[in-house]
């Protein structure tokens, strides 16, 4: 099962900003939380997470507990060329993800 | 009549004229409470002084749960041959951990617009601020009324 999913236009004109939304799938875990035994559940959350066009990274979050559980994030970015758009992000368990999508200058 | 509607309009005009000479400093003084009330966003600014201008924090007034309250930060362009941004920092109030989110554009974008859903630990005043790439910083604030709070077993 895929752990994110990234949506940018078919077509973005050249030059202009574009917008970018990403969800992935996380618990976002506050460490505030117990579990049925009483026992702290740690803090577990994507730490950070970058964004990269044609390998230039061009957005990237740091993130806490304060964000909510399977974060969402939408932006702009600016098109250049046609090419990639690729995410990653760990987790304060150091578990890596990435997805990456088209992106078609026209 | 004439005078009669001579009377109102000075009345009104006065009581407008005091209230728009009042709001900026009214303004002020919100805005350097919110600094004061929350002690990331302090430490953080170091004494620098933000302008509450050029820049909207969408958040409901009235969230009726705090595990996900949908977030939108704006700052208005055109930014093309001056300064862009480049930092956009989230400062909570109440959360246990006040610095929510920080969002970096290394590239210059021409709209910049951030939108997410957060956590809020109670009802508080969260704080955006964004760095330039001059190093000015504008910074905007929005209150939020929460029913049930994000930590409830964390309090």
């Amino acid at each position: 099962m895929p752990d994110a999913r990234i949506n940018v236009p078919a077509e973005v004109p050249r030059g202009k900003p574009f917008e970018v939304r990403l969800l992935i799938r996380h618990p976002m875990e506050t460490g505030y939380r117990t579990d049925d035994t009483g026992k702290q559940i740690p803090r577990n959350v994507i730490a950070t997470l970058t964004c990269r066009y044609n390998g230039e990274t061009v957005f990237s979050a740091r993130m806490s507990p304060g964000i909510a559980a399977n974060p969402y994030l939408r932006f702009f970015v600016t098109a250049r060329e046609s090419g990639e758009l690729a995410f990653e992000w760990v987790d304060d368990r150091g578990v890596r993800g990435s997805e990456h999508a088209a992106v078609t200058v026209v | 009549m004439s005078i009669a509607n001579h009377r109102i309009s000075r009345r009104r005009a006065l009581r407008t004229g005091g209230v728009l000479a009042l709001a900026p400093w009214l303004a002020a003084r919100a805005d350097e409470r919110d600094i004061a009330n929350i002690p990331a966003l302090a430490a953080f600014l170091a004494g620098r002084k933000p302008r509450w201008e050029r820049m909207r924090l969408d958040l409901p007034g009235l969230a009726d749960n705090g595990q996900a309250v949908p977030m939108k930060i704006v700052v208005d362009g055109p930014f093309a041959p001056g300064p862009y941004v480049k930092v956009i920092r989230l400062f909570s109030q109440r959360n246990p951990v006040p610095e929510m989110a920080t969002f970096e554009f290394p590239v210059a974008v021409e709209r910049v617009e951030v939108e997410s859903r957060i956590r809020l630990a109670g009802t508080q005043r969260i704080v955006a601020v964004a760095t330039m790439s001059d190093d000015a910083l504008f910074a905007a604030g929005a209150d939020v009324v929460v029913t049930v709070d994000a930590c409830m077993d964390g309090t």
